[in-house]
């Protein structure tokens, strides 16, 4: 399968990136290759097989919930784009 | 200049040990090297000179007084630019967090504290790569050629001991990026068992593959960087706990009764003719020593690149999501609303290679594709894994090429994103079954490039390796690079 320009746009608008019409033109090449060699999966027998997440599948790593020093907040806001008072700055989310 | 520089980690800790030489000495002559050679080699992407003396000072003072210390203690490294270093900018090789300077430190760096950290190593952008041309910062260059590339994404790393601008480095290796590096430029390099070193601290960007492992001059300096580094860590929900081994002590240099396999799939098509020589002659050194050296198959080995890249780049997406410009990193200016923060920094924080990948991982991840393509992915994994465990019934390590071909030219992969992932070709499937497996030198093509051979072990058979590799390695060619004309 080949992946579109308008799926690109919609992939890109989830990703929050904004592309130029040049990049566009590129991905959409340039992914609808990887897909294409993607296919190859189809050639193995994997349909009736459990997918696996992980190498070594722990679940659940418990520990006992115990009070311990953390950051101070100064230390991280020291790389934060902009601060004030203690907080992050943005620019006003609602009107 | 300091002939120190020249000597391995576990020479320099006898010296050290025997108080024959101080870190102050060894550091200042690491920084001389540097000063010298980084002009032809760009390993570094920032240099830590005062902190590295400091350190070494420190130690210096500590060894006087008798503190007991670590093995290693006083001997300067190099680090990967995406293991956060308390209070040392950690980049990631990106725009994006071009001055993000962590107020932590990776477990790894608290483990390795007695070390004077030279600088930090560059690399592909966000660990993206397999040439260290994605870097925001700079190109490395390979010591054997600077026209070519240092394999990647620890390129920086792998350069830096390769041109003794460091004893030793350590590196990550999500799919390649710590052996590929390491054979492209004549070290060793080894990716453990997955879970055995922590990844707390270490920048994700694909977590159930990721992994951080050093780059030494021979394998005894290996085992000794393992060592350290290994461990539970509490921090890294996927750490493995499990008590740790001494891998010193697989340094016997015996491998009579050995099992070792060569994978026939590793050695066949797309693999370059010196590249395939070298695997066969370490095989014959093998059996020569006395190992059981047989060919095998893992006829799974043609699906791994693709299964990869789809799961790779479904949780660098993933991961990658968080840098949105609010807390901390690069935020563009000028904006005027919360989401044209995020448009606008992501658009001009993310480079090239690491926009195509949350592009891929994004569309695997997206409703109508998660079956189709993620969760396959995730299925031929099993099949990988499978296939592995059941060579690993007959075999106590798998011998095959790290890199199908010598390090290549700038530019001369770039243009085509599949012919530079296909470089990965025989490194990524360890990482999606989760074993240890090493790089190692094992002599030069005839343009006089290094060529790695890969061990490849069980799972937690990362001693095997060492075993292994130990004893090949008096059989291989000592090779060191000419940096502007001179050693």
């Amino acid at each position: 399968m080949s992946i579109t320009k308008k799926e690109v746009e919609h992939l890109a608008n989830l990703a929050r990136l904004t592309l130029s019409d040049d990049e566009k033109a590129r991905l959409t090449r340039e992914m609808s290759n990887i897909i294409d060699f993607a296919q190859k999966l189809d050639e193995t027998d994997y349909d009736s097989v459990k997918p696996t997440m992980h190498a070594n599948a722990k679940t659940n790593v418990f520990r006992e919930d115990e009070i311990k020093p953390s950051f101070k907040a100064s230390e991280i806001l020291q790389n934060a784009p902009q601060q004030d008072e203690g907080c992050f700055v943005v620019p006003r989310t609602v009107e | 200049m300091s002939e120190l520089i020249f000597k391995t980690a576990h020479e320099l800790a006898d010296l050290l040990e025997k108080k024959e030489i101080s870190s102050e000495e060894l550091t200042n002559a690491q920084f001389e090297r540097i000063e010298k050679t980084e002009k032809y080699i760009d390993a570094y992407i920032s240099l830590n000179k005062e902190g590295a003396l400091n350190k070494a000072r420190e130690i210096d003072r500590k060894r006087a007084e008798g503190q007991k210390l670590s093995h290693l203690a006083g001997i300067p490294a190099a680090i990967k630019d995406n293991i956060c270093t308390k209070g040392i900018t950690t980049t990631c090789a990106s725009k994006m967090l071009y001055n993000f300077v962590p107020p932590y430190n990776a477990s790894v760096m608290d483990r390795l504290s007695d070390t004077p950290i030279l600088g930090k190593a560059n690399m592909d952008e966000f660990a993206m790569g397999s040439s260290t041309e994605t870097s925001y910062f700079k190109k490395t260059k390979n010591p054997f050629d600077t026209g070519r590339i240092p394999g990647g994404s620890s390129g920086g790393s792998g350069a830096a001991v390769s041109a003794s601008e460091a004893i030793f480095a350590l590196g990550s290796d999500t799919g390649g990026s710590i052996r590929q590096p390491a054979s492209l430029c004549g070290v060793v390099g080894f990716k453990p068992t997955y879970g055995l070193v922590s990844r707390y601290g270490l920048v994700a960007f694909a977590s159930s593959l990721d992994q951080i492992g050093p780059f030494t001059k021979d394998i005894h300096d290996c085992a000794l960087v393992l060592n350290e580094i290994c461990g539970h860590d509490e921090h890294d929900s996927t750490s493995l706990d499990i008590p740790t081994a001494d891998f010193t002590k697989a340094l016997t240099g015996d491998v009579k009764g050995m099992k070792i396999g060569v994978p026939k799939e590793y050695i066949g098509e797309g693999v370059s003719d010196e590249v395939r020589e070298k695997v066969l002659e370490a095989a014959r050194e093998f059996e020569k020593m006395g190992a059981e050296v047989d060919e095998c198959s893992l006829s799974m080995m043609p699906y791994s690149l693709a299964a990869y890249y789809l799961i790779s780049s479904a949780e660098a997406s993933s991961n990658l999501a968080r840098y949105d410009g609010i807390r901390y990193g690069f935020r563009a200016d000028g904006c005027t609303d919360v989401d044209e923060v995020f448009f606008k920094t992501r658009s001009e924080g993310f480079g090239d290679e690491v926009k195509r990948r949350i592009m891929l991982g994004t569309f695997v991840l997206s409703s109508g594709y998660y079956d189709a393509y993620y969760k396959k992915a995730q299925k031929v994994r099993t099949l990988i894994r499978e296939d592995f465990n059941k060579t690993f019934e007959k075999y106590d390590v798998l011998l095959a090429p790290t890199s199908p071909c010598t390090a290549w030219k700038f530019g001369e992969k770039s243009a085509d994103p599949l012919e530079m992932y296909a470089a990965d070709i025989c490194t990524v499937s360890i990482n999606i079954a989760g074993l240890p497996a090493a790089s190692m030198p094992f002599g030069v093509d005839k343009g006089g490039l290094p060529i790695g051979v890969q061990l490849i072990g069980k799972p937690l058979g990362d001693a095997d390796i060492i075993r292994a590799g130990y004893a090949l390695e008096v059989h291989a060619p000592k090779i060191s690079p000419e940096i502007g004309g001179a050693r």
